[in-house]
């Protein structure tokens, strides 16, 4: 099964880190990611650039708006998302589980165009 | 030759070649590589200068040629106290006689396929793993297969052959006492082999669609082998008798059809009469298991040449000893299935109410989907639009999320 790891975090929270504590966190990340190509269980990653840099678009009327800086007053934005291949969800939350630290994150299947019929 | 029946010859020679090399060197992750750099050079040269005249010791020669390479290698590494035996030339192996000279061992299909099924592999490395060392096919079409990059694929192959490694597994039949247990692992792996590619033929992965012959081809084999196990005569049964319905399962535009709609006229009547046939042989002598019972199950659906003369009872009586047999929660959703075509929908409801609370069904899109269909039997639109609607929402598949909007619409219309 495939799934999406959506890691949101709350960039100013993230930029009032000690730089150990960055340093440490992002060394997490990465030994995870190489960990799990190791198992052939990685697929991909996305890293996001900073959400200052986001455009949003909404149609408030007739006609398409763009708007500088992310949707919603959300303080906590989308920082990376990971796609994964793993035998069960059980597994796909063990993998997620130490993503957690200073961020939120999100773990969800995608779609296959596969399908048994009923 | 064709490329294609090039390619059947070199996947039909995969495990034979490797046995060979397995029972010279023993080191099955090296063996391995070995053959599969032969069966690519074997691709390539067959192509342009034809068949040899002995092509399983043509690449028994190529593969022990690469494996002396590897084993020079890896002994310059090593230094010098294991080179000398690691180049002991394979004197057997380098100037092969006919094919007749050095005849196929019987099991070596067998000993691969307890290997790669090793049970300290997760389901998807056993996958791989039997994919490529007993079906003969490259990284790179099992990774089109499963719809991963090739590097991931080469990854999990290449720590699947650690993993066999480290767990000390010899090329040889497991122990007598063992022999059961290992053989259900290596049935389950086809068994899903031949789910992934039967579930992808609604879809555009025709590659992936292939895995269904693939895993009928395996289950062929390992049914030729052990001609008396009733479940591996079982599993045979049950894909062929399963795949003969994949012409009418789908319409042209990808959407599913269910059984009970599908046109018969294209399920394919040979597949229904082997598969028919080889239940019949063994209901009467073997000891029965849940694929045979499956495979009766489907076979009575196959039989029916309209959906209204299909056997309900018999089915059901088939559920009912496969209930006993190995009782999990999907089964129980078709049993429900099965009372309701012969008690009437409530019956089948009651039965349904028995696994709402068991956690391994929670929130699975699939009891949503029967008990929807339940309650459309019983007339209770409006509840089965509601669990229509909620399967779809769980469902992770394309086509099935189509069908069941589909079908919580058509209620919709019907209530107005």
């Amino acid at each position: 099964m495939k799934y999406v790891v959506l890691i949101y975090s709350n960039p100013a929270a993230w930029r009032a880190l000690p730089a150990e504590e960055q340093d440490r966190v992002i060394k997490l990340h990465n030994d995870l990611i190489d960990e799990l190509t190791e198992t052939g269980e990685f697929l991909n990653i996305y890293r996001l650039a900073d959400a200052a840099n986001t455009r949003t678009l909404t149609r408030p009327n007739e006609l398409p708006v763009v708007t500088d800086g992310p949707f919603g007053e959300s303080k906590e934005v989308l920082a990376s998302l990971w796609e994964i291949d793993v035998d069960r969800v059980e597994r796909a939350i063990e993998i997620a589980e130490p993503l957690t630290q200073h961020s939120t994150v999100e773990v969800r299947p995608l779609m296959d165009a596969a399908g048994m019929e009923m | 030759m064709t490329e294609p029946e090039v390619e059947e010859l070199l996947r039909q020679l995969t495990p034979q070649v490797l046995g060979a090399l397995l029972r010279r060197y023993g080191q099955f992750d090296l063996c391995e590589d070995a053959v599969q750099e032969a069966l690519l050079a074997a691709a390539v040269q067959w192509q342009q200068r034809g068949i040899p005249e002995s092509p399983r010791g043509w690449l028994i020669t190529v593969a022990a040629r690469r494996m002396t390479d590897q084993l020079r290698v890896e002994s310059a590494r090593r230094r010098r106290e294991r080179a000398a035996a690691a180049l002991s030339p394979p004197d057997e192996l380098v100037a092969p006689g006919s094919d007749a000279d050095l005849p196929p061992e019987r099991d070596d299909t067998l000993r691969l396929l307890f290997l790669c099924c090793h049970p300290a592999l997760s389901p998807a490395s056993q996958i791989a793993l039997t994919l490529r060392a007993v079906g003969g096919l490259a990284t790179a079409q099992i990774a089109r297969a499963f719809l991963v990059p090739e590097a991931t694929m080469a990854q999990r192959i290449s720590r699947a052959k650690q993993r066999v490694k480290a767990a000390g597994a010899r090329f040889s039949l497991p122990p007598e006492e063992e022999r059961a247990d290992r053989l259900r692992v290596v049935l389950h792996v086809l068994y899903l082999i031949f789910n992934e590619g039967y579930a992808a033929s609604s879809g555009p992965d025709l590659q992936r669609a292939d895995l269904t012959t693939e895993a009928i081809r395996l289950a062929r084999d390992l049914h030729r082998l052990l001609p008396e196990d009733g479940e591996v005569t079982g599993l045979l049964a049950l894909m062929l008798l399963t795949d003969a319905r994949r012409p009418a399962r789908t319409l042209p535009d990808g959407s599913l059809v269910p059984l009970a709609e599908q046109d018969r006229r294209l399920w394919d009547a040979d597949a229904i009469a082997e598969g028919g046939a080889l239940i019949t042989d063994t209901l009467s002598r073997a000891a029965i298991g849940p694929y045979l019972l499956q495979a009766a199950i489907a076979a009575v659906h196959d039989e029916a040449a309209h959906a209204e003369e299909t056997d309900w009872p018999q089915i059901l009586a088939l559920y009912e000893l496969l209930e006993r047999v190995a009782p999990n929660p999907i089964v129980t959703l078709n049993h429900a299935v099965a009372v309701a075509m012969v008690r009437g929908p409530r019956a089948g409801l009651d039965l349904l109410a028995t696994l709402a609370t068991d956690e391994r069904l929670a929130g699975h899109h699939r009891l949503d989907a029967v008990s929807a269909h339940l309650l459309e039997m019983a007339g209770d639109t409006a509840a089965a639009r509601e669990r229509y609607r909620a399967a779809a929402r769980r469902t992770t598949s394309l086509p099935e999320q189509r069908y069941l909007e589909t079908r919580a619409a058509r209620l919709r219309n019907e209530a107005r």
